[in-house]
């Protein structure tokens, strides 16, 4: 019977927190089908993360070490994991759903022409043969999944399917074995040449107490003026979901999700933003969450303690006043 | 220089989904369509490094007969022609079949350059366009944000990282790029292109016609079983302030002030 994976993704020689919501959805494929759980670590200099994991619950940490592997590029990762797969034939080989994993875990599906389901959302076992749901259409719909055929597994998690927290702890700590991996013969293609943040005109927006994000629906950037006006009103910060941002009606650094700032405020207001999942890993932590959408079934419904369903542009100017007749403004 | 743009007809944004009686598929008839958003963008992408470099670029779509719609589009866009995936064993698939057939295409096309959206609007998987590379045994990179002039056969690009991180990178063409949306503002098209469209090459393939089994695509190629589509349950529901603007805004406020206490 193979095993079942769960393979960390370290920065700077440290697991970043995502690789135990891996470990974390992996204990549970792994009650779930009796098989056992292993966890992989890759890169360079990666000991240290890998004592780190190997506090956590699984049968035991293999350690796949190659300069290659720093900086992270796709061609060496491909081939590291393919051969260690190829060597230890696991069932299941389970990933965090980062920006890096989209990167090269396709290939590697393509490599071992193996079936891929990315960005699960839950996972559940119904009569043996597991069940894995993701969400589609911008999460207005549910997707179940299964595989069809042999091979093995590949199945990446979205960031907080899985809590990091809920990633058991071990009695003792798990073993840590070397896989040896030959990569000699493994062509890096591409050359990294730098990696850097773009720091002009940056707004920390973390450390706004409010926030008024607006998205696509504000239409244009003539009509960002009524969001200015209610942000002015309440003393918050204007932010955006990407869209706005990529049609440039708004600089990058206001954007909130997955690619742009993580924000926690106190009141988070969102108009006119549908609420895919991009946008709410970005805010879902916030104290209270307004939103003002035209459609009553859009996502961000389901997170936000108050909502109005209607047009912004009407209810916005409303609001903007209300707030300001409250503040004695 | 030719580039190869992958394409995908989705629901528009805004569409009313409606779950097939088969409850496994969105029904489509009548719904309004566009090009995948991140999709629109590597069109954008490709037409520009083109314009720049010299070359062509031609649109490859999988999809039903309805898909000409977005064929068109591309055309009137800039694309000089295309190249559309139609036929009965072709649907159904999932990124690893789908992919099988665009990277038959491609291989066909001899092209220097394949670019893709990062991921669809609807499936959402974010892997064909990377399994396109490895069927190819070419090079990728993901997350594109930026496409400089290939240079000694290398091509110089920016790739998104997260939470605000950026990277240049160089890779080796051919290649395969995936492009993120935003990568610049993408374009209309004109009268005069969508005139134009009219007579650019539309060539319709099956299996047989790009070199590849109908066994390796669609749903007989497919790894990966869709078994159910439906709504989501909503785990918490917010409240939702009813009246017209000036009273749902002052229900909220009142709200605010005295059950949140954010006012």
């Amino acid at each position: 019977m193979g095993a079942i994976w769960a393979v960390t993704q370290t920065e700077k020689g440290e697991p970043r927190g995502v690789s135990y919501e891996t470990i974390a959805g992996g204990q549970k494929l792994a009650a779930a089908l009796g098989k056992p759980l292993e966890a992989v670590v890759l890169g360079a200099g990666v000991a240290g993360a890998a004592e780190k994991v190997a506090a956590r619950k699984v049968e035991r940490v293999r350690v796949i070490e190659d300069p290659k592997l720093d900086p992270y590029t796709p061609d060496p990762y491909t081939a590291a994991l393919r051969f260690a797969v190829e060597a230890e034939k696991p069932d299941y080989i389970l990933f965090p759903h980062t920006y890096q994993v989209r990167d090269w875990v396709p290939r590697l599906a393509a490599a071992l022409d193996a079936g891929f389901i990315s960005d699960v959302v839950d996972l559940r076992a119904d009569g043996g043969e597991p069940v894995f749901v993701r969400q589609a259409y911008q999460g207005k719909l549910n997707a179940d999944c299964a595989f069809t055929g042999a091979g093995p597994r590949l199945v990446s998690f979205q960031a907080g399917a899985f809590l990091a927290d809920d990633a058991a702890k071990g009695d003792a700590a798990a073993e840590i074995v070397a896989q040896a991996v030959d990569l000699s013969g493994v062509e890096v293609r591409t050359e990294v040449l730098e990696t850097f943040q773009e720091v002009e005109n940056k707004v920390d927006l973390s450390r706004a107490d409010v926030i008024v994000a607006v998205g696509r629906g504000i239409g244009k950037q003539e009509n960002l003026g009524v969001v200015e006006e209610l942000a002015a009103a309440l003393g918050g910060q204007l932010a955006a979901s990407r869209p706005v941002c990529d049609n440039e009606w708004l600089p990058m650094d206001r954007q909130i999700g997955s690619s742009g700032q993580t924000v926690a405020p106190r009141l988070y207001l969102a108009v006119g933003i549908s609420g895919a999942i991009q946008h709410l890993v970005g805010m879902k932590n916030s104290g209270t969450i307004v939103a003002i959408n035209k459609d009553a079934n859009a996502p961000i419904f389901s997170i936000a303690d108050y909502g109005i369903v209607g047009d912004l542009f009407e209810i916005v100017p409303a609001l903007t006043a209300k707030v300001k007749e409250a503040r004695g403004a | 220089m030719k580039i190869v743009v992958c394409i995908k007809q989705v629901p528009e944004r805004d569409a009313r989904l409606r779950i097939a009686p088969d409850g496994k598929s969105v029904d489509t008839a009548g719904a309004a369509t566009e090009i995948n958003e991140s999709d629109q963008y590597a069109l954008e992408a490709g037409l520009r490094l083109a314009e720049k470099v010299g070359g062509e670029v031609v649109a490859l779509l999988l999809g039903p007969d309805a898909a000409e719609e977005a064929i068109r589009r591309a055309l009137a866009m800039g694309a000089a022609r295309a190249i559309h995936l139609n036929a009965a064993a072709f649907q159904g698939g999932d990124a690893s079949s789908t992919a099988k057939a665009l990277a038959a295409a491609a291989r066909q096309e001899s092209a220097d350059l394949v670019l893709t959206g990062l991921q669809s609007d609807d499936a959402g998987w974010s892997q064909t366009g990377v399994i396109v590379a490895e069927l190819l045994g070419w090079p990728s990179a993901t997350l594109i944000m930026e496409i400089e002039q290939p240079e000694g056969g290398r091509i110089k690009v920016k790739r998104e990282l997260e939470a605000g991180w950026f990277q240049w990178i160089t890779l080796p063409l051919p290649a395969v790029l995936t492009i993120q949306s935003g990568i610049y503002p993408v374009r209309y098209a004109t009268l005069k292109g969508i005139m134009g469209a009219k007579k650019k090459e539309m060539k319709k393939a099956g299996p047989a016609d790009v070199g590849i089994e109908a066994g390796q695509v669609g749903t007989a190629g497919r790894k990966v079983e869709l078994k159910r589509l439906y709504v989501p349950e909503k785990t918490a529901e917010a409240e939702i302030l009813r009246g017209d603007a000036a009273t749902a805004a002052a229900s909220l406020v009142e709200r605010l002030q005295k059950e949140a206490k954010v006012l």
